[in-house]
């Protein structure tokens, strides 16, 4: 038996604005936990979607049970033994937990031996074998959507098993689970070791890495820097790695100063009962919110809620003492609020348009001549403003602003959003799938925003950030807010504890 | 970190435009009359009014949509303007007792009908949501059945001098200048303006490029998409109307199909399906390329028949060249 089951070599990948992968190697054992791990924007995903077929490699070489092989798309992967659950859920809720499983390659007979069909009487019988062998007590009927964020993921990891897989990619699959879950998930995780499968383990989280990897491999900003046993690694040695420069450094010096109150939301609740409910906070002149919670908290909802563009049964937004009725987005922005969407390019950036046309679109009505007629010079004045102000590298204002990097972009919404001056600024994740040395920079730019008295609401999965960024952090749990944190209780098990407060 | 447009993708993305003017210069060498002033004049005129249809069509188009609507809605103004623009003296008067209605007060009833047409095609596809293929193609049936209530299927002619005159007149007598030219051309000046220099015009754009985004930005996309719909209608009533002149009568059949043009115009002069990317210039070009390869054919003694068999192609071959652009290598 060779001495890995896997290996890739010299892997370079690059996106339009961006190297994201370079000269990346992995080399994996067979029969053991193997976790992949680096900062957001390192290039883990990347190199996983390079493995499983997602992305073509520009570079670089897989060598898969000793020989080298070229691995064409996910079908291709798959039948080549390699399965991977998405970071992202990729479910049809519309359709059983058995077809979701089966999507693809469903058991068939055929008629007259000629029509191929799918044999539904064998699919929901695999299917419940295959739930109760890992301990899940799913119907395989049940539509997929009936479920919750967490149980998907675990058909999703379900559907991994089934393929039957010798290499099993993780992409942080406890990302939404509960503590009771991630156990589930780990005892799947040793029989499939025991199987002799190989795992792939993607995950921010420390103590888990620890806990069920036998080895680590470390990237940062798209490059390799190494692989170790896990038994000689601590925490802080892994921060260090993936950093790559002292923690201390990672958060600008804030100079912001908490005034009155301007924001007061009170018994917030969606028209899904699912949803957010009974939400009340306030948000201070200057001060930075930070909002945690784990997938499925309902954090997104809540803002879009607070911005109108989900609907809420009851509660009241009283802004600047005067209550709000938010029914639209025109609304919150005329009162002053902003919301930098979570979802970049689904409800962010206008793809094919311009830098120009991107920062402006919100704030057009301020540059009329004659009240129909835009004034370009203003407008260009505006966006060259923004360009230099914020450090916006793009090769010139008339540019689609889809070929900048996604730090880039976020400074274009950002900057959007600043035309019109608003008092209360939402960010969903800002610094989602942006490398580092940008996330600085917009670490740096809502510093001193809140330095400027503007006040920010700022929703963030990765609770580093939260601490070193927030004034105070408010944490949801199935739509709740469970609790705020300040000053020595800001610190990760205080936040989980209350982010899974509600947790079966 | 503009990507380098080789020659070769240069060729691949003008593909239609260089191929059909090439199609155009061989027909010129194997037929010089192809070059004639009368030829020209008749490109011009038949170029005007579809572009002022493709102009109408390419804001729903840029927003992601469509209008298959657009020919039976211009078939419907080009009958009712007819219908009121008969001579008094024709002895088959579809209203014998009308006397002779001012021009411009014609005009603006066909247009109060066609911006009422798209009107609905906009209140259907931003409030009732439903995909705008299927309602403007509900829509095409329903002007369909309307004109032909209205007409009782009689063709209409006999028409007003006065009328006919805007399609055979040309400024100063000058066979460059015909009327219908200056027409489309102020049109396209006029919605070049509106494109490019208006708020409602940016939002057209944006709500194409990312409608959840435009959204977000706090574009009001319901009135947007009923401004670009209405101005559709508008564009289609204006449209009509010069075509009655043009064809001296109106039927029931006319109009059939001029969406299908009218979009692939659009397509060929770099006017994406996929939303958010269009130029009232490439418009103008598509739709005078797409003139000259139906001309061209005419004069190589194509049959009707077999020409609609190559336009189906161009529109589709036109397409797939736009969404091969935008489809993502990974």
């Amino acid at each position: 038996m060779q001495e890995y089951v896997l290996e890739m070599k010299g892997v370079c990948k690059s996106f339009p604005g961006v190297k994201a992968l370079d000269q990346v190697e992995l080399h994996l054992r067979p029969g053991t936990v193997h976790a992949l791990m680096g900062e957001n924007g390192a290039g883990k995903s990347t190199l996983m979607k390079c493995l499983f077929g997602v992305y073509k490699m520009d570079e670089g070489e897989i060598i898969y049970n000793g020989e080298h092989v070229k691995i064409e798309n996910p079908f291709d992967a798959l039948q080549k033994g390699i399965a991977m659950v998405h970071q992202e859920l990729q479910p049809i809720p519309e359709r059983s937990i058995a077809e979701n499983i089966y999507c693809g390659r469903y058991p068939e007979t055929k008629i007259l031996g000629l029509i191929r069909t799918v044999n539904h009487k064998k699919m929901y019988e695999q299917t419940d074998a295959l739930l109760k062998g890992l301990g899940l007590n799913y119907d395989a009927k049940a539509k997929l959507g009936s479920l919750s964020v967490s149980q998907m993921q675990l058909v999703e990891i379900a559907k991994a098993v089934s393929a039957n897989a010798k290499i099993v990619i993780m992409d942080e699959p406890t990302s939404s689970l509960t503590r009771n879950e991630v156990e589930v998930l780990f005892s799947i995780i040793n029989r499939l070791k025991e199987q002799g499968c190989s795992i792939i383990y993607i995950s921010h989280k420390m103590e888990e890495i620890l806990q069920i990897s036998d080895e680590v491999t470390i990237m940062r900003d798209g490059r390799y820097i190494g692989t170790w046993p896990s038994k000689e690694l601590t925490t802080d040695m892994i921060i260090t790695k993936m950093v790559g420069r002292e923690l201390t450094n990672l958060f600008p010096k804030r100079e912001n100063v908490p005034g009155e109150v301007i924001l007061k939301v009170e018994d917030f609740t969606s028209i899904h009962p699912k949803s957010f409910r009974n939400v009340s906070f306030e948000l201070r002149k200057g001060e930075i919110l930070g909002v945690s919670g784990l997938v499925g908290a309902q954090r997104t909802e809540l803002m879009e809620g607070i911005f109108g563009l989900r609907a809420s049964e009851r509660g009241t937004i009283t802004y600047l003492g005067k209550k709000l009725h938010i029914t639209r987005p025109k609304v919150a922005i005329e009162n002053g609020i902003a919301l930098l969407t979570e979802d970049r390019r689904g409800s962010g950036i206008f793809g094919v348009l311009s830098v120009s046309d991107n920062i402006s679109v919100a704030s057009l009505q301020q540059y009329l001549l004659f009240r129909v007629m835009l004034n370009d010079r203003k407008i260009a004045n505006l966006v060259q403003e923004n360009v230099k102000k914020l450090s916006i590298k793009t090769p010139s204002i008339k540019t689609q602003i889809q070929s900048l990097s996604g730090g880039n972009q976020q400074k274009v919404i950002i900057s959007r959003w600043l035309a019109n001056d608003p008092d209360v600024l939402i960010m969903d994740e800002p610094t989602r799938g942006i490398d580092v040395g940008a996330k600085y920079e917009i670490y740096c730019i809502i510093a001193e925003l809140a330095k400027q008295g503007k006040s920010i609401i700022m929703i963030s999965s990765e609770m580093p950030e939260l601490i070193g960024m927030a004034d105070r952090i408010m944490v949801m749990c199935d739509g709740r807010v469970t609790g705020f944190v300040d000053g020595k209780d800001m610190n990760q098990e205080i936040i989980m504890e209350l982010a899974t407060r509600f947790a079966s | 970190m503009k990507e380098k447009q080789s020659v070769g993708n240069f060729l691949l993305n003008n593909a239609m435009i260089i191929f059909m003017i090439g199609a155009a210069i061989v027909v010129g060498i194997l037929r010089p009359t192809f070059f004639s002033m009368y030829n020209f004049k008749n490109l011009i005129s038949n170029t005007a009014v579809r572009f002022i249809i493709a102009v109408g069509v390419s804001g729903c188009l840029i927003t992601k949509g469509t209008d298959l609507s657009a020919g039976r809605t211009v078939g419907l103004a080009a009958c009712i303007a007819a219908t009121f623009m008969q001579a008094a003296d024709y002895s088959s008067k579809v209203y014998p007792n009308l006397g002779e209605l001012p021009m411009l007060l014609v005009l603006l009833g066909v247009i109060f009908v066609s911006v009422l047409i798209g009107l609905l095609n906009g209140l259907v596809i931003s409030l009732l949501n439903v995909p705008p293929f299927i309602a403007t193609l509900g829509m095409q049936t329903i002007v369909y059945g309307a004109c032909l209530v209205f007409t009782g299927a009689q063709p209409i002619g006999g028409l007003r001098k006065d009328y006919t005159n805007i399609s055979s007149g040309s400024i100063f007598n000058i066979q460059l200048l015909p009327y219908l030219g200056i027409i489309a051309l102020v049109i396209g000046v006029i919605m070049w303006f509106v494109y490019n220099k208006t708020p409602h015009g940016k939002y057209m754009y944006a709500i194409g490029g990312n409608e959840n985004s435009a959204e977000v930005s706090g574009i009001n996309t319901v009135k947007t998409k009923l401004v670009i719909y209405m101005t559709a209608g508008l564009m289609y009533g204006i449209a009509g109307f010069l075509l009655g002149a043009k064809s001296g009568g109106a039927s029931v059949n006319m109009g059939m199909g001029y969406e299908l043009e009218a979009i692939a115009g659009c397509t060929i002069g770099g006017v994406s399906t996929n939303g958010g990317v269009g130029r009232i210039s490439g418009i103008l070009i598509g739709v005078l390329v797409f003139e000259l390869l139906k001309i061209a054919m005419q004069f190589m003694g194509v049959e009707t028949s077999y020409t609609y068999i190559v336009q189906g192609i161009v529109i589709i071959i036109a397409v797939a060249l736009d969404i091969r652009k935008y489809v993502a290598k990974r």
